[in-house]
């Protein structure tokens, strides 16, 4: 299936790409990053690392989270007796969860999470997570994936816990009708607005993954159609076409074209007639693109840097560049889906140059070289660049924030203009 | 393994990630998986440094593991070398890295670069941050003092009686508590004593600077969790004394000026009679006396814990219910000071613990971390920041010392402003039955015209093992009600107590006044 709707996209013989594929120091995080909005997303499930002291440091630094008293994260510091025999660590981990189950009777779904310490002593996570699943049946279920630095950056993180809920899914009913489901951890806000829109273009039943309650995981089967509505979730994608669902191909949704896209997408993979799309999707549109209008001359013309971070920065470059007329000096990620990023891709500039991975030096050699008017980046080089004189937009804003859909459109749009706005304003 | 859901402190590496932060000329080279970098957001979001920390990470991905991880490392320590031009290279390895047992050290050297190579051993599965900032502390300081040290047995040479005395200041840090103002503030109080700083190390000194440190007469600690082997070390290598006072508070600071007066052989009388904080006198005002036997919990990083404590009790007038800590390796000093103060000490790194003792021991204070700050919010119990774990607010943009005169009077202010003024106190307690602003159902004052809801503040029941269900007569839940909210938490336990106790079946008014009576101090 092919993106449709009511802005289509024409996508003519182009040039391949450049793409920079580096190794060297990567300024990422690691899937444990996810848990910070995954355990406020599943109101039921509790995730448990079983790493070290540096796993539980960056899960309480990473996104200065340190608002809930007791929040639905915990951390099993693996000390030097675990890694004395790995018997031990087993039972030292059952020892664990019974303590958390006993303290938090609330939990319903436990996920243990992997971390770069537990893969490399070897501690069989998925064995631990069958064991006390028996253990504690049928109170909790008890799931695990790795968020381990080895394994994944940053958003992979969704992808890995999403992908381990996929074998929970029920088989859907020989006589299901055929349903979407939106698969990608939205804000509450946002899942709302689709829902709405959804009924309004007459595509249902519509399921999200994740569940805000862990009990609703949706059913699957070959009657599921899904759609990605985060461009990072290549395992879930796989496990969901394993059990027979089929994706929706569509850039993703942010800006009013990406939306209108992606809505259009799932409208025609269930058949409704484009005429009702269109009078359904146009007012959203047209709202959407009122403060784009505004935005755009605050962008237009302006060079943006894109340092690797959430795997978000192909859409966004693609929303930056046609929506606000930015220019592209360089779109970096930490790794590129080809294939769910294919529309995506399709509709950025020719000369568009790409990388993939990082060297973090040589990028910022790059960078400083280009002198870019906006440089999208993480945490850690945010300040250091604002000092050097170049303007930046922390990345991780742009993972938990509600950016997608059309009544997010001018926000996200905000997002890259108030730092060039300021630097317009201080004077002092 | 240990069911943590925050951490006071980091893993190690990041102790050596503020030592070389904070110095100037040394890059860290970290065999650390990919992930770990997020150790530098530490530095330029929360400290809101304007550089990079001068750390390199190999960040080794799976694909590594079965290749060669040596490798990966060697050409990061070269690349770093090339890049920054550092005059010392510290190299280590992050939890991870230590359990594939690449050698740092021995890789590093393998290199011949022409600059030391500081080979870091720090064990992530044993020992925190604090312990990981000293132990590289003290191997720099080793590294380029000790080829100078007094041969074994020499006499240090007398100072040239022309020259004035001079110590080193040890033990601030990038990303410390205060460690920018508070070495800003005893510089400028040793000159007043007429004692020059000859080096202030880890934060701002080069290697070359560590080079000099058996030039000054003594050393001045600041934090001994940081610099405390270090100073041991000076003083075995060097014949170099080192104060023991922590300059925190009037009383500790008229001690350490009485302190380095000895060490320097200066008459520090004269500067000891001027008075030179406002906070004893602030403390003596009338006002102040509704500060007079307020029941406070401290807890925090040994240093800050015990110095709360001194103030508290002497220059305060709180009582102190319990002293605790998170650096089990100064567990002494914490119940040496809780044993003076005849209050509960406290040794644990489980924030969990740290919360039970706060709700048992109901106190109307807590001078703790940002983490008891977070406690202490949801118990509606006021709180002031003493000590790290560190938050971006610890990082005033003004001049906030904690040492010193001018640091005792920040930290009057620090402890009693979350307090409710005497007198607004009494005025809420008196008429609050009738009153429409501050009863439990009244709408906040400034939202009242937005149509807020009222936020109910419930009593906290403490639920305990053997709890009894108690029957409460709804006057005396009513009369309950009209204690002020920061008091009726602990009204309420020692009600339930004084009535358990007793087999009392129902709590009735008159049982929560004997209550009273009976608990009253």
């Amino acid at each position: 299936m092919t993106a449709a709707g009511g802005l289509c996209a024409t996508a003519p013989t182009r040039r391949e790409p450049t793409i920079i594929r580096e190794r060297g120091q990567r300024e990422v995080f690691c899937g444990l990053t996810g848990i910070v909005w995954l355990h406020r997303k599943i109101q039921d499930a509790f995730f448990l690392v079983v790493g070290s002291r540096t796993c539980a440091h960056l899960i309480q630094s990473a996104a200065g989270v340190m608002i809930f008293a007791e929040p639905r994260f915990a951390t099993a510091i693996i000390d030097e007796r675990d890694l004395a025999g790995l018997s031990d660590a087993n039972a030292e981990l059952d020892r664990i969860v019974a303590q958390l189950l006993e303290r938090r009777p609330d939990i319903k779904l436990l996920f243990l999470v992997g971390s770069c310490p537990s893969e490399v002593i070897k501690l069989d996570l998925s064995r631990a997570a069958l064991r006390l699943s028996r253990d504690h049946a049928p109170g909790v279920r008890i799931l695990n994936y790795s968020g381990s630095g080895i394994e994944t950056t940053f958003t992979q993180g969704e992808d890995a816990c999403l992908a381990s809920l996929v074998p929970e899914m029920a088989p859907e009913a020989t006589d299901a009708a055929p349903s979407l489901l939106v698969v990608g951890a939205l804000a509450d806000v946002v899942e709302d607005q689709f829902k709405r829109l959804f009924a309004a273009l007459g595509i249902g039943p519509v399921q999200f993954l994740p569940p805000r309650r862990a009990a609703d995981l949706p059913a699957v089967g070959r009657k599921t159609t899904y759609i990605l509505a985060q461009p990072f979730l290549g395992d879930t994608a796989r496990a969901l076409d394993d059990r027979g669902a089929t994706r929706i191909d569509a850039p993703f949704p942010l800006g009013a074209e990406g939306t209108s896209l992606w809505f259009g997408a799932a409208a025609a993979a269930f058949g409704i007639d484009p005429a009702h799309v269109e009078s359904v999707l146009a007012p959203a549109r047209d709202r959407a693109m009122r403060p784009l209008s505004r935005y755009r001359l605050a962008l237009k013309g302006k060079r943006i840097f894109f340092f690797p971070d959430s795997q978000l920065e192909v859409p966004l470059a693609r929303f930056l560049s046609r929506e606000l007329g930015m220019k592209l000096v360089e779109v970096g990620t930490p790794y590129l889906h080809r294939e769910h990023l294919a529309a995506d891709l399709a509709l950025l500039p020719d000369d568009v140059v790409l990388s993939e991975g990082q060297d973090v030096e040589k990028q910022l050699d790059r960078c400083r070289a280009q002198n870019p008017d906006l440089v999208v980046c993480g945490l850690g080089l945010a300040n250091p660049l604002e000092a050097e004189g170049l303007t930046t937009k922390w990345s991780i804003e742009l993972v938990f924030t509600p950016i997608q859909g059309f009544e997010q459109a001018g926000d996200l749009a905000e997002l890259f203009v108030r730092p060039l706005a300021r630097r317009t304003k201080l004077v002092a | 393994m240990q069911l943590t859901v925050w951490t006071y402190e980091g893993p190690p590496h990041v102790g050596a990630m503020r030592i070389a932060t904070g110095m100037e000329g040394v890059h860290y080279v970290l065999h650390a998986p990919q992930g770990d970098t997020y150790a530098d957001l530490l530095f330029t979001m929360i400290e809101r440094r304007q550089k990079r920390p001068p750390v390199t990470y190999t960040t080794f991905q799976a694909r590594d593991l079965g290749s060669d991880t040596a490798n990966l490392f060697k050409s990061a320590v070269q690349d770093a070398y090339d890049r920054f031009q550092p005059q010392a290279i510290l190299v280590g390895a992050s939890c991870t890295a230590e359990l594939i047992q690449d050698d740092p050290g021995g890789l590093a050297e393998a290199l011949h670069l022409p600059v030391p190579i500081v080979a870091l051993e720090l064990p992530s599965y044993q020992k925190k941050e604090n312990w990981g900032a000293a132990e590289t502390f003290y191997r720099l300081v080793r590294t380029f003092a000790g080829p100078h040290a007094l041969a074994p047995g020499a006499k240090r040479a007398p100072r040239a009686a022309e020259r004035r005395p001079s110590c080193n200041l040890l033990g601030a840090t990038a990303l410390g508590f205060r460690h920018r103002d508070d070495g800003a503030e005893i510089i400028r109080l040793l000159a007043s004593i007429g004692v020059d700083v000859n080096v202030a190390a880890p934060m701002g000194a080069t290697p070359a600077d560590l080079a000099r440190l058996g030039d000054a007469d003594f050393n001045v600690v600041l934090y001994p969790e940081i610099a405390g082997p270090s100073a041991k070390w000076l003083e075995k290598a060097f014949a170099q004394p080192c104060t023991k006072v922590v300059p925190i508070g009037v009383g500790a600071t008229r001690d350490f000026i009485a302190e380095v007066g000895a060490l320097a052989n200066i008459d520090v009388s004269t500067m000891l009679d001027a008075e030179q904080s406002r906070l004893p006198w602030y403390s003596r005002s009338v006002d102040s006396t509704y500060l007079t036997g307020k029941r406070v919990f401290i807890f925090g990083d040994a240093t800050h814990a015990v110095a709360a404590a001194r103030i508290a009790a002497e220059e305060l007038g709180f009582t102190v219910v319990a002293v605790g800590s998170y650096s089990r390796e100064f567990a002494r000093d914490i119940r040496d000071a809780a044993q003076k103060y005849g209050a509960e000490a406290l040794i644990t790194d489980d924030f969990l613990a740290v919360e039970q003792h706060i709700q048992a021991l109901q106190p109307e204070l807590v001078l703790g971390t940002q983490m008891e700050r977070h406690i202490a919010k949801r118990l509606k119990i006021p709180c002031a920041v003493i000590s790290a774990p560190v938050h971006v607010q610890d990082f005033p943009a003004r001049y906030s010392p904690q040492m010193g005169f001018e640091g005792a009077n920040v930290i009057f202010d620090t402890f009693v402003h979350p307090l409710m003024m005497g007198l607004e106190e009494h005025l809420l307690g008196m008429f609050r039955d009738e009153d429409g602003e501050f009863s439990d159902t009244a709408v906040p004052s400034h939202l009242a015209a937005s149509g807020a809801a009222p936020i109910l503040v419930m009593p906290q029941a403490v639920p305990s093992a053997d709890a009894i269900t108690l029957d409460w007569a709804p006057e005396a839940q009513k009369e309950l009600g009209k204690i002020p909210f920061f008091v009726r938490g602990k009204a309420r336990r020692n009600t339930e107590k004084f009535a358990a106790e007793r087999g009392l079946p129902r709590i009735t008014i008159e049982t929560l006044y004997d209550a009273k009576a009976h608990f009253s101090r």
